[in-house]
């Protein structure tokens, strides 16, 4: 079990937005995601896949991720530390998850890696 | 009435007709125009820089090249710059009929091929793969297909969006 840790900080999202093209105010504008019912601006889940990613291919060779599939679940949130855990099985399939304290972000991911 | 309705208080208040059907199945297997996304060699250093991604073959032609890539490559997530126009028709499509008030993305897989560098013009198609529902919710599956100029496929992305209370 290995794992990565990154706090994306108050700012993250703003670049995650203007980086992806993704500028959903619930992600940019606190005010808004507050009037929807959320406690603050939310983490795009496509940047906590990517992060996902980035722990799951270990030497950083783009090449090397073939598959990666994630279920998205609880809100990420800028400036609290996310934990991704990596578990290789036998059969190589590598099995990761996203945290922020008890918040699971992602869930049931999966990686397959190139040899 | 003893027609069995599953639970669906609505079409029970209407005897005789069947139960209402809340998402609708009619848009399977619609496909979209095809969208073209030309690659650039600062939106890829932009996209890793925001990911945190570090290795220089995203950043320096030298290294990339040194590491046998054509150009400076992208980071494998950098699919979701290329090919997310390609998706956005469908889920704004009536005849999909997504209530976004209500929408999450549920779930994401891609699955990579040939690698994206700079330079590279990456055409993406996208399909609605399936619409079901299952315990009020709807889920709305899209599939899309990115290949590069030489034909070579790129990724292909299948994205799950879920919509409570239908």
């Amino acid at each position: 079990m290995t794992e990565l840790r990154v706090t994306p900080d108050k700012y993250l999202p703003h670049r995650y937005a203007g980086a992806s093209g993704d500028f959903n105010p619930i992600h940019i504008d606190t005010e808004f995601a507050q009037q929807v019912g959320l406690p603050r601006n939310i983490l795009h889940g496509l940047y906590s896949m990517a992060l996902v990613a980035r722990a799951a291919n270990t030497d950083g060779d783009p090449r090397a991720l073939r598959r990666l599939s994630v279920q998205f679940r609880g809100m990420g949130v800028p400036e609290e530390e996310i934990v991704i855990t990596r578990n290789e099985r036998d059969d190589g399939v590598v099995e990761l998850e996203a945290a922020q304290g008890d918040t699971k972000i992602i869930r049931n991911a999966e990686a397959e890696l190139r040899a | 009435m003893t027609m069995s309705v599953r639970g669906r208080a609505k079409a029970a208040e209407r005897p005789g007709t069947l139960p209402a059907v809340a998402v609708k199945t009619g848009a399977i297997g619609k496909t979209y125009p095809p969208f073209a996304y030309e690659v650039g060699k600062e939106k890829i250093a932009e996209y890793a820089r925001a990911i945190g991604a570090e290795n220089p073959v995203h950043f320096d032609r030298d290294a990339a090249r040194e590491a046998g890539f054509r150009d400076v490559v992208a980071p494998p997530m950098f699919a979701v710059v290329y090919s997310s126009g390609s998706v956005a028709p469908g889920i704004f499509d009536p005849e999909v009929g997504i209530d976004f008030a209500t929408m999450v993305h549920g779930g994401q897989e891609f699955v990579w091929g040939e690698p994206v560098v700079s330079g590279d013009v990456i055409t993406t198609t996208t399909e609605v793969k399936d619409v079901s529902e299952k315990a009020g919710k709807g889920f709305y599956v899209f599939e899309s297909v990115s290949t590069n100029q030489d034909g070579q496929e790129v990724v292909r992305g299948t994205w799950t969006n879920i919509v409570r209370g239908v």
